[in-house]
């Protein structure tokens, strides 16, 4: 696999607050992220850590009462103070986006075939004819039998994964170079979940797409990701190589998460929970948000720890960085 | 009283279908309502004090086969014993006695709490439809349960709506603890939760099972967990067990080529593990329109003409644990895992 060096897409200092009758709840506070061509970057983190809203923020598709600072550059261009013509064409053309629950996403009242060529009308120039014959050609991409039959089926008519199926063929409409996934796979069964994620695969390998994955799932990272962005409250505890990250985790959060998950080798032990809860997001957070659960916690974890530089791509917020061990993953 | 590994509960194949709904189409060309089957027979024992794992995929008749445990839905056909005793024939106060001994816990302790009672009042309740407890001492009972679960005494005059999902968790179970059970099924207790709090919960589990000698029946999608908690598992597809025995011995070399397809398509938690070959091809069935035969064949890349026409059952066949596998005693080697995907290692 080819990664090259210029970032397709890059975060800078990112802020998202929403506007709530309660104040103001700050969702993510201060995000970097790079995306390089043909990289699958996971963004993994438990419910609230901002993962989603991050995805979001990028192609400006949150609610009104959302408030965003920061920088997102794709392809040199700051994509959140381009105009909405622009970002139009940007948005479903050059970065698509498919989400958790597709039922939700597709439109009940039309055919299929209808809603893949709504997209290869507004992003391509092909007639009404190539525009079906490619909407055939998406549809046994992604795996569906029988294609040209399946083509004017509703999406009540397709089961849970081809409907995933589906909607993964409306984001290709337009050849995107990226391919932001939110929780594609959450509502899935594991056998079903196991066909979606290798087709994404296939398809970032066969077309040269960078995607980010959004998930709380570590396996799915894990065997999925080459690269990840750990979140917690709203900020990237560390980021790196996915190998980097598993074995040798340098952010307290990082490690207890991975401790705390079952493992083969030691069956109806005692797990390691991490205690307590995440943080309220509605009041400000002075240092690292993970102190008041964390075990590895010192007095300058009360002022908000840089983001640093500790191996190869591998970047850490953590003052415990260095005294935290490897983790021995069996094979 | 009997002593621990004696079999306390036993289903023996067990049925249920639900009628469903007819559509307009249905009922214009006058066709009969359709059955969705849930269980097709399905058999099994729990032992006291084990902890029998059930996976199985959305539709497989995991949830079914829990209600149906503990009466809240009525099975076709099949027998249900508690101790030897037919429970199905159960009412009155033995069918309350029944299901004092086996309680439910609930996926989701958002919805499966009263939203109006405080956590004493809704422990009161169930010490006091039970009568656990004189009411003199149920204060000092409910206090009991909330240390058992590691919740402050101060939770008792609180709300469902004032704890997070891992605390409402908690509470969910010194409910189903307060009537003294023998047997808790636990229907996903956990999938609610947050990969941190998940832990907590676990543990609660493990610990009262140690403490108090219960049974367990944990019913779950995530075979992670399963792995880490249950002494027994079984692999249920499409209203049926596909294969029913020691944890350990199962996930190193599973019988069923379905269970070797759900073990195989289970994310790792080792980086680059994934091999770009799936796991199993196909969907699940509907279960309005189950497949003749082996409920796995069109699926299963080993299926033979057998397998269309006749439903195996869940026998030895030569092996040390049962399989619904027509060709299980003549597997000899597993297939192995999926080789991990190339990929350079980076930053180690």
């Amino acid at each position: 696999m080819m990664v090259s060096v210029e970032p397709l897409l890059r975060v800078n200092d990112m802020h998202v607050s929403f506007e709530t009758g309660h104040g103001s709840v700050r969702a993510v506070d201060g995000l970097d992220l790079e995306v390089r061509a043909g990289e699958v970057l996971g963004l993994v983190g438990e419910s609230g850590s901002g993962k989603s809203v991050t995805l979001r923020s990028i192609t400006r598709i949150l609610q009104p009462n959302a408030r965003v600072k920061g920088q997102v550059f794709w392809r040199g261009e700051d994509l959140l103070r381009m105009s909405e013509t622009r970002l139009r064409a940007v948005r479903g053309a050059e970065i698509a986006m498919i989400f958790q629950e597709p039922m939700t996403a597709l439109n009940p009242v039309l055919p299929i075939s209808l809603q893949i060529d709504e997209a290869l009308v507004a992003h391509t120039t092909l007639g009404r004819a190539a525009r079906r014959k490619r909407a055939i050609e998406l549809l046994g991409l992604v795996g569906i039998p029988a294609a040209a039959e399946r083509l004017d089926s509703y999406p009540h008519e397709f089961s849970g994964g081809m409907r995933q199926r589906a909607m993964i063929a409306i984001a290709l409409a337009a050849d995107p170079a990226l391919l932001l996934a939110d929780e594609p796979t959450t509502a899935l069964d594991v056998t079903i979940q196991d066909q979606i994620l290798k087709l994404l695969l296939r398809l970032v390998d066969d077309l040269g797409m960078a995607m980010i994955l959004v998930t709380h799932d570590l396996g799915v990272v894990a065997e999925t990701c080459s690269q990840v962005a750990v979140m917690y409250a709203g900020r990237i505890a560390e980021a790196g190589p996915v190998e980097a990250i598993f074995y040798h985790p340098r952010h307290a959060y990082t490690h207890a998460l991975l401790n705390s998950m079952p493992d083969s080798s030691a069956a109806r032990v005692a797990l390691k929970p991490i205690p307590g809860q995440p943080p309220r997001l509605d009041r400000p957070i002075q240092g690292c948000p993970f102190v008041p659960r964390c075990t590895w916690a010192t007095p300058p974890c009360e002022s908000r720890p840089p983001i640093v530089t500790v191996g190869p791509g591998h970047v850490s917020a953590c003052t415990a960085a260095h005294r935290l061990p490897s983790r021995i993953v069996p094979a | 009283m009997s002593n621990p590994g004696d079999i306390l509960l036993r289903a023996q194949d067990l049925k249920k279908s639900f009628s469903v709904p007819r559509t307009l189409q249905d009922a214009l060309q006058r066709r009969p309502r359709r059955l969705l089957r849930a269980l097709s027979g399905v058999s099994f024992d729990v032992r006291r004090g084990e902890t029998l794992g059930i996976v199985g995929e959305s539709g497989c008749g995991k949830s079914t086969l829990a209600r149906c445990l503990v009466r809240l839905h009525e099975p076709d056909s099949g027998s249900l014993t508690f101790e030897g005793e037919d429970v199905l024939a159960l009412s009155g106060p033995e069918r309350r006695t029944y299901n004092r001994r086996v309680q439910m816990i609930f996926q989701d302790p958002y919805s499966s709490l009263n939203p109006r009672l405080t956590v004493r009042q809704c422990l009161a309740e169930a010490l006091s439809v039970h009568r656990i407890v004189p009411a003199s001492e149920i204060n000092a009972r409910a206090d009991r349960l909330l240390d058992l679960v590691h919740l402050p005494h101060e939770a008792a005059n609180r709300y469902p709506h004032e704890f997070s999902g891992g605390q409402r968790q908690r509470i969910g179970i010194a409910r189903a603890l307060a009537v003294e059970p023998e047997i808790i099924i636990a229907d996903e207790p956990v999938s609610a939760l947050d990969v941190s709090v998940q832990a907590q919960i676990v543990n609660l589990l493990l610990e009262l099972q140690n403490e108090l000698g219960l049974a367990l029946i944990f019913i779950t999608h995530d075979l992670r967990l399963v792995h880490h908690i249950a002494h027994r598992i079984a692999v249920m597809y499409l209203g049926g067990i596909m294969e029913i025995g020691p944890t350990e011995e199962i996930f190193a070399s599973a019988r069923h080529p379905y269970s070797r397809a759900l073990l195989a398509a289970m994310p790792r938690l080792v980086p680059g593990r994934r091999s770009g070959a799936v796991a199993v091809q196909g969907e699940l069935p509907s279960p309005l329109f189950p497949p003749t035969g082996c409920p796995f064949h069109p699926r299963c890349p080993m299926a033979q003409a057998v397998c269309r026409q006749d439903v195996p059952g869940l026998d030895l066949r030569g092996g040390l644990w049962p399989a619904a596998c027509h060709f299980a005693g003549s597997i000899e080697e597993p297939t192995p895992l999926p080789r991990p995907r190339a990929r350079t290692p980076k930053g180690v």
